[in-house]
């Protein structure tokens, strides 16, 4: 999996900034995607190309439990959040509904990688490939039932 | 195992359970609302396209659902989406849904506990985050989103990594004039937003002993904003006679046992407690009413899950009796069995009396939704349980949250009020 950074160096990036309660009554996914991060930076939609990262810092979609939010980043084209950490229902419902991967990297590594850099995440490896950098980052392994759920495809293929 | 690992236990068929064990539970309640119902309908459609069966959900007795975001309806899209809901419940034989204006309805974490649809012990699911709320009835309460929902009303199960419990200890009664609200704020102050993530936040202590049944369901609800994976209050006698007021029958109780652990203990004094409010963007950017004082507001909404309950409405009337308001006041008793106490007990009068808007029970302005948003640089003294950055309107809005004394108090003053400090 290939491609850039798109970094916000913030903590506790919620779920109203990622898309704003004004748009929870939307459920077509494209209109929802035009609304990306409205609350940080009204730019997303236009600057995000299809398979970038977006990087941040701890508990990365706090607030609601709107899934709307990882459907607007993944429509956009959002392959993968890198955070610090991740705020609970975010984490799921992007894992879950099999829209993206939160992928959790430390705080030098966070404070590494810088916007537009080139990454190749290989989450077999555990291993963070920084083109750009010419440089290699450990990825935190996800937990037995998150690895098998993203292998499946989301829940309702992995299933009990 | 706590009263936590005790439900996960039963409900996942085990003899015991310890933290970060995965389980697959047996859901006993399940909502739905007007914004997580057609996100649920939505994964139905994607799931019929790739062939998986949705013609029968595992138990539509289960299952209830609430009208609250956006109602009344907003504009034409939420109208629609209150039509899609109705053709749901239709379709699958759902028979609790509260439609609103048409008998009991308001905001779905009210109606949890105001209706008695959820009992001590049990494992209930909504597609919201606050539905941590209905913890303080001894239940594990816990929000999901509509992927996970949507399995939970075909499989009737779902997985959960058993938290590790962090321990709240309130000794003594809170003084006159702070409310629960004070404290989850100072507890959110202490841990921070993301210092719950994942745990369980579980309230105990003689304090919480004194505790009303409704003043409980302050702290619950707010464990969402440390990103707790659910909040809970064992029942006890004051728990069982609420429900029982309300219509509930058979109701059990599970306590922890003696030998319970806990992954750490927090202990608060009571008397030591303070009016507080959280300064915009962040519920954990805590400071006592007093030192904010001199910050003059545009709006002081007093509503929501959080803070429009039966005695949230009575502390802001004690306040605004006789008194007028300074600043725009709104007031949105957060279900319509309040809305109808509160006019027979004459607080709505004293609301209007003061030049407060009354409205009708909704989520409302709270999450940005409708009735009542914020302007550009507008300041809002509020009720209710976030602040980031546009939570209640435009990006460059400012909201304070604070206790329905502290808002009803800023209100008569225009400048954020210590209920203490009001002639």
């Amino acid at each position: 999996m290939k491609g850039n950074v798109i970094k916000y160096e913030r903590d506790n990036i919620d779920t109203d900034v990622i898309i704003p309660g004004t748009y929870l009554k939307i459920h077509d996914y494209n209109e929802l995607a035009k609304h990306a991060m409205e609350g940080l930076d009204p730019e997303f939609h236009s600057k995000v190309h299809e398979g970038d990262f977006l990087l941040a810092g701890k508990n990365f979609g706090c607030g609601s439990s709107r899934e709307h939010a990882p459907i607007a980043l993944s429509t956009c084209g959002i392959k993968a959040v890198l955070a610090v950490s991740f705020a609970r229902i975010f984490y799921r419902n992007s894992v879950d509904g099999a829209f993206l991967l939160p992928i959790e990297i430390d705080e030098k590594t966070y404070q590494t990688i810088s916007n537009n850099d080139e990454l190749e995440i290989d989450i077999e490896k555990n291993e963070i490939k920084n083109i750009s950098k010419n440089e290699t980052y450990a990825i935190k392994p996800f937990s037995e039932i998150i690895a098998k759920i993203i292998s499946a495809g989301g829940l309702f293929k992995y299933k009990k | 195992m706590n009263i936590t690992e005790k439900i996960l236990a039963r409900a996942s068929g085990r003899s015991s359970v310890s933290p970060d064990d995965v389980v697959f539970a047996n859901v006993d309640k399940v909502m739905i609302h007007d914004v997580s119902g057609p996100g649920v309908i939505k994964v139905f459609d994607k799931l019929n396209d790739q062939g998986i069966d949705t013609s029968k959900l595992h138990d539509s007795s289960k299952v209830w659902v609430a009208e609250d975001h956006f109602v009344p309806t907003a504009e034409k899209i939420s109208a629609e989406n209150i039509v899609k809901l109705s053709e749901f419940t239709k379709k699958y034989g759902i028979e609790k849904h509260f439609k609103y204006g048409m008998g009991q309805y308001g905001i779905c974490h009210t109606l949890s506990h105001e209706e008695a649809l959820v009992s001590p012990g049990e494992v209930y699911v909504g597609g919201d985050s606050h539905t941590n709320t209905t913890g303080a009835l001894g239940a594990f309460a816990c929000g999901l989103g509509h992927t996970d929902v949507a399995y939970v009303l075909l499989n009737g199960e779902i997985w959960f990594k058993v938290p590790e419990t962090f321990y709240f200890k309130l000794n003594g009664k809170l003084p006159e004039h702070v409310m629960a609200k004070d404290f989850i704020l100072k507890i959110i102050g202490d841990i921070g937003t993301d210092g719950g993530a994942y745990n369980t936040m579980q309230f105990g202590g003689s304090g919480i002993d004194e505790m009303s049944v409704e003043s409980r369901l302050t702290l619950t609800n707010m464990t969402t904003e440390a990103g707790a994976k659910n909040g809970i209050i064992e029942a006890d006698e004051k728990t069982i006679n609420y429900l029982q007021q309300r219509g509930a029958t058979n109701l059990n109780q599970i306590k922890s046992d003696e030998d319970a652990e806990y992954a750490k203990l927090f202990e608060y004094e009571a008397s030591e407690i303070e009016p507080i409010v959280a300064k915009p963007y962040s519920p954990e950017n805590i400071t006592q009413v007093r030192d904010v004082s001199s910050i003059e507001l545009d709006k002081a909404y007093i509503g929501s899950c959080t803070g429009a309950k039966y005695e949230d409405l009575l502390a802001a009337a004690k306040i605004l009796k006789g008194k007028q308001v300074k600043i725009r006041t709104e007031v949105l008793p957060a279900a319509i069995s309040i809305y109808k106490r509160a006019m027979q007990d004459g607080l709505l009068q004293i609301f209007m009396d003061a030049g407060a808007m009354v409205g009708p029970p909704t989520c409302g302005a709270c999450c940005g939704a409708h009735m009542g948003v914020l302007a550009k640089d507008e300041i809002c003294i509020s009720t209710t349980n976030r602040n980031f950055p546009g939570r209640m309107g435009h990006i460059d809005s400012q909201t304070y949250l604070a206790s329905p004394l502290v808002a009803a108090a800023s209100a008569v003053t225009g400048k954020i009020t210590d209920p203490r400090d009001l002639n």
